[in-house]
């Protein structure tokens, strides 16, 4: 009798979600969440990568609940250690527990990911935007900027910056969120280029809208879906960079458990005990996975010129 | 026309020219176009894809700036840049349906967008009462436009231009992108907003019937210059003078093989 009031209920949803005809702003708005979220559940390789993202978000919320030991707790007499009940993925050359660092490494990549794309995402959104619309000189010179960003290799240029700023975590998020704006500037500029001289558009002008108003609400919401996307598959690189500048010292500082340090202090004993190395590999290698596919996923559902729209 | 007709004009364009680009790239899309549309009348431009008959409209309306010539709206003289209050005096309905509601937002916030740009307060009341008007109910209100047939965004890019209370509507080919019935659904719910409204019409087209059903007057286009001007009674009863006028007749009555080996092309020279 319960199972099947729930599941009337869950069709009256169902049915309020999809209505050809809502009520209201907050249902319309809704639905197509929900309509997207159909499309995106079909995909399985996308759900995958949706679900190693929420992992790994449960992983640094969690973190002190999950993890065994205190990561920076260094017992010497346990160092280098194989895989045991005690130690699930080993202890390193400090005695320090392997998996209690990667679980607490996890808040330090979530960290990095998230700021560098609350960084980076809406400067480039600005500037692509901005120079798209406008067009003249404001385009000249903020794509020429652009331009001489891009024209250094990301890895290279965050490692000049990291060394001008001093290393640590938090100028490594500088570093890499300056490198990685540019590609962003560039879509929203090339979207915004084949928006601006819609009818639309047009219309907004004739009812007599500022530029500043054109920009924000109706430009910026037809570039977010596919800056989504592209941040999404970069989540990647900017792990692999953060952990490349951990790797190389001028990133995360011991004793942080951060990935690509963890590597770095393995590299020594990687011929004996490889499991050192290879495990935090192991755990980067899964994230950049995980990114990788929700964004393949995301672009399926958000890319204005397939889906979306239907 | 006589003098007081003259004083009550609501549009009134003196040598209109527009010239794209420059030097050798240099094309001049309208020659020396003037017209005068008196206030509540339905003026129409008829001509041929490519006779400049949407760059007339795109130079009144303000999205193009690069005119000279004299241009005066509701006893005003307009200068390419416009204020706010030209944009309430004057709207716009595009041609194309699909592409001039944006996708991304709901019939609602296509709505509320002029009113939030001019500061009016009762919004809530005007959109319901404007898509009533243009025979839409509220269970179109929270649309989106994907989920619209073509007619129904006309309807709502319609209502989107009667929102600010216009005295002036320009209209871009506003059924050539529909189809026969639905042509003729828009085309009446136009009429009807006008007499009801006090409207002044501009109507481009490229179809004579469309024309000979809405409008007055209307002036044929070629190459960017007028060739002709008449009213639809001389329209209808079939004696316009300029070849090419009776050309464009010959086309509208539909296809015939001798018919469009006879066609000329009337360039201007110079």
């Amino acid at each position: 009798m319960s199972g099947e009031s729930e599941s009337l209920q869950a069709l009256g949803w169902r049915a309020w979600l999809l209505s050809s005809s809502p009520r209201s702003r907050n249902q319309a708005r809704l639905g197509r969440f929900y309509i997207a979220w159909l499309s995106f559940r079909s995909n399985h390789l996308a759900m995958l990568g949706l679900g190693i993202v929420l992992a790994l978000i449960f992983m640094a919320v969690f973190a002190p609940l999950i993890a065994p030991y205190d990561p920076n707790a260094q017992v010497l007499a346990d160092r280098l250690q194989y895989f045991s009940a005690e130690h699930w993925f080993g202890t390193d050359d400090f005695g320090r527990d392997i998996f209690s660092r990667i679980v607490y490494g996890s808040r330090l990549t979530l960290y990095i990911v998230i700021l560098v794309a609350i960084i980076a995402a809406p400067i480039g959104l600005a500037v692509g935007t901005t120079a798209g619309y406008l067009g003249g000189w404001v385009d000249k010179v903020l794509m020429r900027i652009t331009d001489i960003f891009l024209a250094f290799p990301k890895l290279v240029l965050a490692l000049a910056l990291v060394s001008a700023l001093g290393p640590g975590i938090e100028n490594a998020i500088i570093a890499i969120a300056i490198t990685s704006w540019p590609p962003y500037a560039r879509i929203a500029r090339a979207e915004t280029i084949t928006i601006r001289n819609s009818d639309f558009i047009s219309a907004v002008r004739l009812q007599g809208a500022g530029r500043l108003r054109i920009i924000w609400s109706h430009i910026v919401p037809l570039c977010t879906s596919s800056l989504i996307v592209r941040v999404t598959l970069d989540m990647a690189g900017i792990i692999l960079t953060a952990a490349g500048l951990g790797f190389l010292g001028l990133g995360a500082q011991p004793p942080l458990p951060e990935w690509g340090a963890m590597i770095s202090a393995g590299r020594k004993v990687l011929l004996d005990q490889w499991w050192v190395a290879t495990v935090p590999g192991i755990a980067i290698f899964i994230v950049s996975l995980g990114f990788n596919l929700l964004g393949d996923g995301l672009r399926d559902v958000l890319d204005p010129k397939s889906g979306g729209q239907s | 026309m006589n003098g007081a007709a003259q004083a009550s004009s609501m549009i009134d364009v003196r040598g209109l020219d527009v010239v794209f680009g420059k030097g050798a790239d240099e094309v001049r899309a309208v020659r020396d176009v003037s017209f005068r549309v008196p206030e509540g009348a339905t003026f129409g431009l008829v001509g041929e894809s490519g006779s400049g008959k949407s760059t007339v409209l795109r130079a009144l309306s303000g999205l193009n700036h690069d005119w000279t010539g004299q241009v005066v709206i509701a006893g005003q003289a307009q200068t390419p840049k416009r204020d706010k209050a030209f944009y309430k005096l004057v709207q716009m309905v595009f041609q194309d349906p699909y592409g001039s509601l944006h996708p991304r937002h709901t019939v609602d916030r296509i709505l509320m967008e002029p009113l939030s740009i001019h500061g009016f307060g009762d919004a809530e009341r005007r959109i319901e009462q404007v898509l009533g008007e243009v025979g839409l109910g509220p269970s179109f209100r929270f649309r989106y436009p994907h989920q619209l047939s073509g007619g129904q965004r006309q309807r709502v890019a319609v209502a989107r231009a009667l929102i600010l209370e216009p005295r002036i509507l320009l209209l871009d080919e506003p059924t050539s992108a529909l189809d026969v019935s639905v042509q003729a659904e828009v085309l009446n719910l136009l009429q009807r907003l006008k007499q009801e409204r006090g409207l002044t019409y501009i109507l481009v087209s490229h179809d004579l019937s469309v024309v000979a059903h809405m409008c007055d007057e209307l002036a044929v286009m070629n190459n960017g210059a007028v060739v002709e001007e008449l009213s639809v009674e001389r329209l209808k009863s079939h004696a316009p003078e300029h070849p090419y006028t009776r050309q464009l007749m010959v086309a509208s009555l539909g296809y015939d093989r001798a018919a469009i080996d006879r066609f000329e092309d009337f360039g201007v020279e110079g």
